[in-house]
């Protein structure tokens, strides 16, 4: 008997009770209704909560009109803080006017120099200021990880309430979930030493986001 | 790793005369206790979210065959290949094996309590797989050949100036004395590891049943590299770890980080389902989990199955009086703290650890602040009934139980009794009314100082009420 039956079996005959245990028929309507436990009750702006939790965890937060003006507030941002002005971005951000605003940001993903990744995101949630990204061809995961500093240009119809509301977004525009989901909340950092929060740990030191209809 | 808690009662001495460390551990008890009481209340209706979070745990331990398999197949038919382990050992022989198969020399690994039960990185340098730790506070560790002393912050019982002066030796590198100086220096030294590593180890957080997928939290990031640039990922975690939907997920979420770090939500949320497809830029190959039971299984079913729907937020310790005043180390093995209490010996064998079920005052405030709900004073009354039950109390303790009982029995002599007794012990507090020491007790008196009673028992003083 391998490892695997062997620790079935000893789950089945403790659970030998059939009294105590689901009916299938119940576990699969579980599955398939999903229900929703407990939430917060929905905000009356979900935009300006967004904004506020997302500056709470530190993220910048920046907006704009016109998604062509994108590129002029990303250089003001990196000019005020001293940050050089190449990277990164997503194929589906190279066509905003770049150069014009005097950055370099070439359209692949991240290697482990490159110091500004610019990336979209798939929505964004309210309740705790945390963006959603999904995995893909198009979406890579490295841009939003390796650089010192990632800039999220997010369009604020995309900001869903909760993550059960970005979940049913999710199922209703793909069939499945990819590869990696990941939800970001401010730029990476530790408490390891003497729990001091550290900005910075092995991710970015910083999160810009930059609000535009897209 | 071995289970050292039968050096309890030592170790307890040693920590509690340990003064950097009583400084260290009333940090956490600042940073984190404050922190979870200040976002807690966030929670729109903390008491029914706490319900729904135990009621979903509950609905997998009640039916966990079904969940493990409805997870397994989920997760195989999206490229993951699952692998059971009865034992430390044989994930250590499983991961040994997939290194061998694919390759692997290098790995680096986010943080694991599980691989930390399995003693996993000894195992994997003895079949010729270095392995990096990358959670600062783990490779802090790491450099330092020393265990964690806490689930949430392993490295809690150090101060910034051993890490100071650990980095400086191991790095030869100017010694930094800032915090971010520090993280800093880390980062960059594991960066390379980071890129260069064959396989990537992670634990899991949660295993989603319904997408077959692994869910791990993080707030470095590196729990984000060591899944997404190696070509290998082996997931490791416990079978109890499996929760039915996105959506049941999402309530414990709520709960995870707040009640461990005082955070809203966690930096990163990771949700891993698979490998990499041909179109993607990055992302493992191949994608292994791992699925331990060491011990696991007998609780399903028994009177301590509530303690497997724990999801090692290390409220529980943080709250303890005990662990607050004598860290982690002290309890011997991978858990501390009231689960840890309760989880060693049932995972690890009740008379290997007779000290850990006595090692709490019954005080309550872990199972308050516990987010999914556990009993675990009462978990810990039954341990302790179970030791009375083997008859494994030491002799004193049988005795004096045995003579209070006999004198109980008799109340006129029990009068009496307890009559000579606070009179003897109003004499010997002196002026002071404080007893430095006492007879048969001289563990608890070594710390402390026991008031003296006024000279009167309970029961004269009521009698004298009565009669005004
Ligand atoms: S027992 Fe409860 S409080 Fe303690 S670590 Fe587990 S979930 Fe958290």
């Amino acid at each position: 008997m391998n490892a695997r039956e062997k620790i079935l079996g000893k789950i089945r005959s403790a659970q030998s009770n059939a009294a105590l245990r689901t009916p299938t028929e119940s576990i699969n309507n579980h599955l398939a209704q999903h229900p929703r436990g407990p939430m917060p009750s929905a905000p009356e702006n979900l935009l300006a909560q967004f904004k506020e939790r997302a500056l709470k965890l530190s993220s910048d937060v920046r907006g704009t009109s016109d998604k062509m003006e994108v590129p002029k507030l990303l250089a003001i941002y990196l000019s005020e803080r001293k940050l050089p002005n190449s990277g990164v971005c997503w194929p589906s951000l190279a066509g905003l006017p770049w150069s014009a605003a005097g950055l370099d940001m070439q359209s692949r993903p991240a290697k482990n120099h490159d110091l500004i990744g610019v990336t979209g995101a798939f929505c964004a949630i309210a309740e705790t200021g945390t963006l959603m990204m999904l995995s893909g061809a198009d979406t890579p995961a490295t841009t939003s990880l390796l650089p010192e500093t990632h800039v999220s240009v997010l369009d604020p119809r995309r900001i869903v309430a909760t993550m059960e509301d970005a979940w049913d977004l999710m199922r209703k525009e793909f069939k499945q979930p990819p590869r990696a989901v990941n939800f970001i909340s401010g730029p990476s950092r530790t408490a390891d030493i003497e729990q001091t929060v550290t900005l910075g740990a092995h991710g970015p030191y910083r999160v810009l986001l930059i609000l535009a209809p897209l | 790793m071995q289970n050292t808690s039968l050096q309890f009662k030592k170790q307890v001495t040693i920590k509690l005369a340990d003064v950097k460390l009583q400084d260290a551990l009333s940090r956490l008890q600042s940073r984190f206790v404050e922190g979870r009481s200040a976002v807690i209340s966030e929670i729109h209706d903390l008491q029914e979210t706490r319900t729904a979070a135990a009621a979903i745990r509950d609905r997998v331990l009640n039916d966990l065959e079904h969940w493990l398999l409805h997870f397994e197949q989920q997760a195989t038919a999206r490229g993951a290949i699952v692998h059971w382990a009865e034992t430390g050992d044989d994930v250590n022989r499983i991961i040994a094996e997939i290194a061998a198969q694919h390759g692997v020399k290098t790995a680096a690994k986010s943080k694991s309590m599980v691989s930390e039960e399995c003693g996993l990185n000894d195992a994997l340098e003895q079949a010729g797989v270095s392995v990096m730790e990358t959670d600062l506070g783990e490779y802090i560790l790491q450099l330092a050949h020393e265990a964690p002393s806490h689930i949430v912050a392993p490295v809690v019982h150090k101060n910034k100036e051993e890490i100071s002066d650990l980095f400086a030796e191991k790095h030869q590198l100017p010694r930094k004395t800032g915090i971010a100086e520090l993280c800093r220096e880390a980062r960059e030294i594991l960066r390379p590891a980071f890129l260069n590593a064959d396989m990537g180890i992670s634990g899991a957080n949660f295993l989603v049943a319904e997408t077959g997928s692994v869910l791990i939290v993080t707030n470095e990031g590196n729990g984000r590299l060591v899944t997404t640039l190696p070509r290998v990922h082996v997931a490791i975690t416990g079978i109890e770890k499996v929760v039915p939907t996105l959506e049941d997920v999402t309530t414990l979420l709520r709960l995870l980080p707040r009640s461990a770090t005082g955070q809203s939500i966690t930096n990163y949320v990771s949700v891993l389902t698979g490998n990499k497809n041909k179109e993607d830029h990055d992302g493992p190959e191949h994608f292994h989990i791992i699925l331990l039971d060491n011990g696991r299984s007998s609780l399903i079913g028994g009177e301590m199955q509530e303690m497997l729907r724990c999801i090692r937020c290390g409220a529980c310790m943080n709250h303890c009086p005990v662990y607050q005043n004598i860290g982690g180390h002290a309890y011997g093995w991978v858990y501390p703290g009231p689960m840890g209490s309760i989880l060693t010996p049932l995972l690890s064998g009740l008379e290997k650890s007779p000290d850990l079920p006595n090692a709490s005052t019954l005080c309550g405030a872990c199972a308050v602040v516990c987010p999914v709900k556990i009993p675990l004073p009462d978990l810990l009354r039954k341990l302790r009934e179970k030791q009375m039950q083997l008859g494994m109390k030491s002799r004193q303790e049988t005795f004096m139980l045995k003579a209070w009982a006999w004198l109980a029995l008799r109340p006129n002599l029990y009068a009496l009794a307890t009559k000579i007794g606070v009179r003897m012990m109003r004499a010997m507090g002196g002026k002071e009314k404080l007893l430095h020491t006492l007879p048969g007790a001289r563990g608890w008196t070594d710390g402390r100082d026991f008031p003296a009673p006024s000279g009167m028992t309970f029961r004269e003083l009521y009698k004298r009420g009565a009669h005004k």
